[in-house]
């Protein structure tokens, strides 16, 4: 069961070979053994969850429904779930028990999957590391002294450890992408608008955007259905028409025009991560396609640029975090000021309090139009150079970071190595492109390494169509961790 | 060597939706605390504001109204800034994009002497659209302030003047005016009480011709007394201030009502810094012309537009033109009451600014709540251009109206009040008083002239009262003069 | 752009964080140098560029006026730090 699809895994529902509740109980035992370890999970709440595949029986017994009715998904705990603590990996939040359920959790709800726990997460979804978690470190599946990416560290560690059948993560900077590279899964942020942010726990509004995390490109296909569409709750969600994202998956790559940029291959990128690369551009080849060399000239600048964007919208959303209505407060002030400042200081962690402090100076003012607006004007320049890229090809590839996962600690102290961990995702996120993650193979000391492909606007079934033909020549996505039994 | 007032306002208005600016909350006044406070308005982690088509549409209707131009693309952005009422941490406001740009508004400023007016224009720098915030209560709770955030989120248009003002009055008139005009188009209840309507003051004095002053903002009037009264107060603390040597820092006063006195806050730890910026959560608004005019045709006519109207078509004074526009309820009723007797506007406007509006103040009613309707008062008053009763039986007839309802001619019948228009008989009751006063005829006769009125008196009494005094004066001279 | 240690306490104070003179030292440094990363982009001519704050070039929807949302205080202030009757409390506001 553990090394099913999610197609297996539905099919096996419907026929009754296993019901939701044994299915859950399975992966809840599964956290117990491993969660004290490798802390993928921040909530499990075994009650909640098998109510839920409860129901998802009685579903399945009446035949109504859908795909994922009773498969066990885990949620990255920056989504909001009615009755269900949502921390978004922060002191600040340590306690707060949701009233209402995201438009994600709703989706998912409604087609009946079970919700089987919150995944750990760096604090606010500010981190590549998952080391800014107020509840602790994840630690990657794959090499337990290495980090597992970040933001959606826990899920893509769930995901990779077998710990869930699949998950969500969301993706500001590359944090579905990074941690889907690291721990060798497969994760796909759609086009900015097509899943809604409703009820998720918002870091820079612009660029934030949700995305299935899975072992292949099929099950992310599958998770999408559940999670687009419109919401008219979010002004940023696109109305656009239903799409059945598996339409694609089995057409072939023939005449595929791949475009890979220079910027992305450049000394920076370890010599490993770029073998393998390499070796994945070639089965494309094998598969049909056709490369083109293009040029992204201004992504070199989307780190400062993000670094500008994202902390000024970050200082100015998380300014609800105040002690008044919920969330932390601190205990001993002599004021309202102190008050403010006290709950503030000790509910945030050191990261969130850096890009809490960046955003602000950059809005302050007198730095406004250096910093922001001159931002916001890179921005544009960047999402052109995509535009220009896009008329020579039909999607974008090259390394999902890097490096392979580093150790954890390593960057602990040097925040600027650390965002410069995400300097091949972040463009995309700026663009409101879509982009994925799949694995594209091992470097020399076992470590997953993650091949990025980014498509044109709504180009998403395409996208998985092109991940789903490699990955089934290729077989990375179906190996997970030596040590970790299946 | 005198000084002269710079005044510019910055008015909050309240719009009249049902729901608030970005969520589906209710706006009702005096609920509950926090009963009206929902997921978006409380700022929960993870809410995002969607925009009320009301509110937008209101704002359009204002700017037309002013003669503004709407901005096709306007943008919302975030003021940040952190304040217990305020669930956020920033206000969703609008900074460089407005909603809507430069208007005006002719105000009719009184004289101070009865009744004169003169007429001035004050430009609208702009109008925006903002969510309002909750409310500290300080009141009850020892040591702690409580928070209702019922009211976060309520839809505001703040209007902004430019300095244009020279004197409370023209503010305070500037404010009725704006006051008058958005109950009129429907986009505010104006209940200054409830806070539907609230005003803050920049004030400024100068030498004339000179560079404008340093400005002090009076925070939060909401009544016209108020604004009247932290006008005067703080123009005056001005003079004295500088007179006396001083200099003027800016600064944000509250006026206290009690003591007749502006003061100033306690000053912020650090100057804001309110780290404007578009706000990710929303997209430009784009307004279309189809939109703009289908707004534009459902405008009902303006009060200045009446206003002219009453002036040049009917005759009307233009203080009598603006007390009548004070608000559509009272136009309407004028117009009303005028369809009943054409061409009586005059006549109309006396009975309406005199009878009517003394007994609705006295009883604390408004004209919507009037027990006469127009077309009683129009009765009355085709009754009195007609000749059927004088103006003395028409009061009459209107108190008892008012009083105890009915209709005009009934109580005019029952009560005896026509008047006299039989010449006949008024004549021969005019020989009968010639016959019976013989020496006072004579008296008149010989050029005691004042002796008429006596005549006069004797005529009425002996008609009860119901002799038409124009007629009766005319067969009286003729009969004395033999 | 060099960044003073005034600034540093500046910024805080308007993101009401409370910083000891220790953490101000570390986010001196820290800061600094990730405005030296950000000060990258200065020398981009971007004259004439219009600034993009959305991914999508789409305009506002908008919500009819209609009230859909029921009283939930309850609910809600069961998050609360510190209620009384229905009231947030914090330590006294004064103007």
């Amino acid at each position: 069961m553990l090394t099913s699809s999610l197609s297996q895994l539905g099919a096996a529902l419907r026929s009754k070979k296993i019901s939701s509740v044994e299915l859950t109980q399975l992966y809840l035992k599964r956290i117990a053994a491993l969660n004290p370890e490798l802390n993928a999970y921040i909530t499990v709440n075994e009650e909640l969850s098998l109510q839920q595949a409860r129901a998802a029986d009685t579903q399945l017994a009446l035949s109504h429904t859908h795909a994922l009715t009773g498969i066990p998904i885990a949620q990255k705990d920056i989504f909001c779930a009615k009755g269900w603590r949502t921390t978004c990996g922060s002191k600040m939040l340590s306690n707060f028990i949701a009233p209402y359920d995201a438009h994600v959790i709703e989706q998912f709800n409604r087609a009946g999957a079970v919700n089987l726990g919150k995944t750990n997460m760096d604090e606010f979804a500010m981190g590549s590391s998952n080391e800014t978690s107020f509840f602790g470190k994840v630690k990657n599946p794959w090499n337990r002294n290495s980090v597992p990416g970040g933001s959606s560290g826990g899920s893509a560690a769930a995901i990779s450890a077998r710990m869930c059948a699949a998950a969500t993560g969301t993706d500001t900077g590359g944090s579905i992408r990074q941690p889907a590279a690291l721990c060798g899964i497969s994760g796909l942020k759609p086009t900015y608008g097509v899943i809604s942010r409703y009820g998720m726990v918002a870091f820079a509004s612009s660029l934030d955007q949700a995305g299935p995390m899975a072992r292949s490109a099929e099950d992310l296909s599958l998770l999408l259905n559940a999670m687009a569409g419109f919401d008219a709750r979010d002004s940023t969600s696109l109305q656009r028409e239903p799409e059945d994202y598996t339409r694609n998956l089995n057409t072939p790559l023939n005449g595929l025009r791949i475009g890979l940029p220079k910027e992305f291959f450049t000394e920076g990128v370890h010599s490993d991560v770029a073998n393998a690369i390499e070796s994945a551009i070639a089965e494309y080849k094998k598969l049909g396609a056709r490369i083109v060399d293009i040029h992204l000239p201004n992504s070199s600048l989307s780190v400062p640029v993000y670094y500008v964007l994202a902390p000024a919208e970050a200082s100015s959303n998380l300014s609800r975090f105040d002690g008044v209505r919920y969330g932390y407060r601190a205990s001993g002030y002599a004021n309202l000021a102190e008050m403010y400042e006290k709950s503030r200081a000790q509910g945030f962690g050191a990261e969130v309090k850096r890009r809490i402090m960046i955003g602000t100076y950059v809005l302050s003012h007198g730095y406004y139009d250096a910093y922001y607006l001159q931002a916001q004007k890179i921005r544009r320049l960047i999402a052109q150079d995509f535009v220009e890229a896009f008329k020579q090809c039909d999607v974008i590839m090259g390394p999902t970071t890097p490096t392979t996962a580093f150790n954890l600690g390593e960057k602990n102290d040097d925040p600027v190595q650390m965002y410069l961990s995400d300097i091949y995702t972040i463009a995309v996120n700026l663009a409101g492109l879509p982009g994925m993650s799949i694995p594209a193979g091992f470097s020399n000391n076992g470590l997953p390494i993650g091949l990025q492909i980014i498509g044109n606007y709504f180009e998403e079934a395409r996208m998985l169509n092109v991940a789903h033909q490699y990955q089934q020549v290729a077989d990375w996505h179906t190996r997970s961790p030596q040590h970790i039994e299946v | 060597m005198h000084w002269e007032i710079v005044i510019g306002l910055e008015v909050h208005v309240q719009l009249s939706t049902c729901s608030k600016i970005f969520s589906g909350a209710p706006t009702a006044f005096g609920a509950e605390p926090n009963t009206q406070a929902c997921a978006i308005d409380l700022a929960l982690p993870g809410v995002l504001p969607m925009l009320n088509r009301g509110a937008v549409e209101r704002a359009i209707k204002f700017g037309l109204s002013v003669g503004a131009h709407i901005a096709p693309r306007s943008v919302f952005s975030r003021k940040n800034y952190f304040y217990p009422d305020l669930p956020k941490g920033y206000q969703i406001s609008q900074f460089d994009l407005p909603i809507v740009g430069q208007g005006s508004l002719t105000i009719q400023v009184p004289t101070g002497t009865n009744g004169q007016t003169y007429e001035k224009t004050v430009r609208i720098t702009r109008a925006h659209l903002e969510e309002d915030a909750g409310k500290s209560l300080h009141e009850d709770i020892q040591g702690l302030t409580g928070i209702d955030l019922n009211r976060a989120g309520t839809p505001l248009l703040e209007i902004v003047s430019e300095p244009d003002m020279r004197s409370a009055a023209e503010a305070v008139s500037y404010a009725r005016m704006l006051h008058t005009l958005v109950r009129w188009i429907g986009i505010c209840d104006g209940n200054m009480q409830e806070g539907s309507f609230r005003c803050d003051a920049n004030v400024s004095i100068r030498r004339p011709g000179k560079e404008l002053g340093t400005r002090r903002e009076i925070k939060n009037l909401n009544s016209f007394r108020f604004l009247q009264q932290a006008i005067e107060y703080e123009a005056q603390w001005q003079i004295d201030t500088l007179e006396g040597g001083g200099s003027i820092q800016q600064a944000t006063v509250l006026f206290d009502t009690e003591k007749g006195e502006t003061r100033s806050m306690r000053s912020k730890e650090d100057a804001q810094d309110y780290r404007y910026f578009p706000d990710p959560d929303l997209l430009p608004v784009v307004i279309d012309d189809e939109w703009i005019e289908q707004i534009r045709s459902s405008l009902p006519e303006l009060p200045l537009s009446k206003q002219a109207h009453y002036t040049a078509d009917f005759g009307l004074s233009a203080y009598d033109a603006n007390t009548l526009t004070s608000s559509r309820e009272m136009a309407d009723f004028f117009e009303a009451t005028l369809n009943e007797v054409p061409n009586e506007a005059k006549l109309c406007a006396n009975w309406l600014m005199g009878d009517i509006n003394a007994s609705l103040n006295r009883q604390s009613l408004d004209i919507t709540q009037c027990p006469i309707s127009p077309r009683q008062l129009g009765c009355i008053l085709k009754r009195i251009v007609d000749g059927t009763i004088s103006s003395t039986a028409a009061k009459e007839v209107f108190k008892t109206l008012w009083s105890e309802g009915g209709e005009p001619d009934a109580i005019i019948d029952t009560k005896g009040l026509k008047q006299m228009s039989d010449t006949g008989a008024m004549e021969a009751m005019i020989e009968e008083i010639i016959a019976s006063n013989p020496s006072q005829v004579a008296e008149y006769r010989n050029g005691k002239e004042k002796l008429f009125g006596f005549f006069a008196g004797l005529a009425m009494k002996a008609s009860k009262g119901k002799a038409n005094p124009a007629q009766m004066n005319e067969i009286l001279k003729r009969k004395l003069a033999g | 752009m060099l960044l003073s240690i005034d600034d540093v306490f500046k910024i805080a104070r308007l993101a009401r964080l409370g910083l000891t003179e220790d953490e101000a030292q570390i986010a001196h440094s820290q800061l600094s140098s990730i405005f030296g990363l950000i000060a990258e982009m200065q020398a981009v001519d971007t004259h004439g560029i219009e600034p993009m704050s959305h991914a999508q070039d789409i305009s506002q929807r908008l919500r009819e006026d209609t009230v859909t949302e029921t009283n939930q205080r309850e609910l809600f202030q069961s998050a609360a730090p510190q209620v009384k009757n229905g009231l947030y409390l914090v330590p006294q506001v004064i103007e």
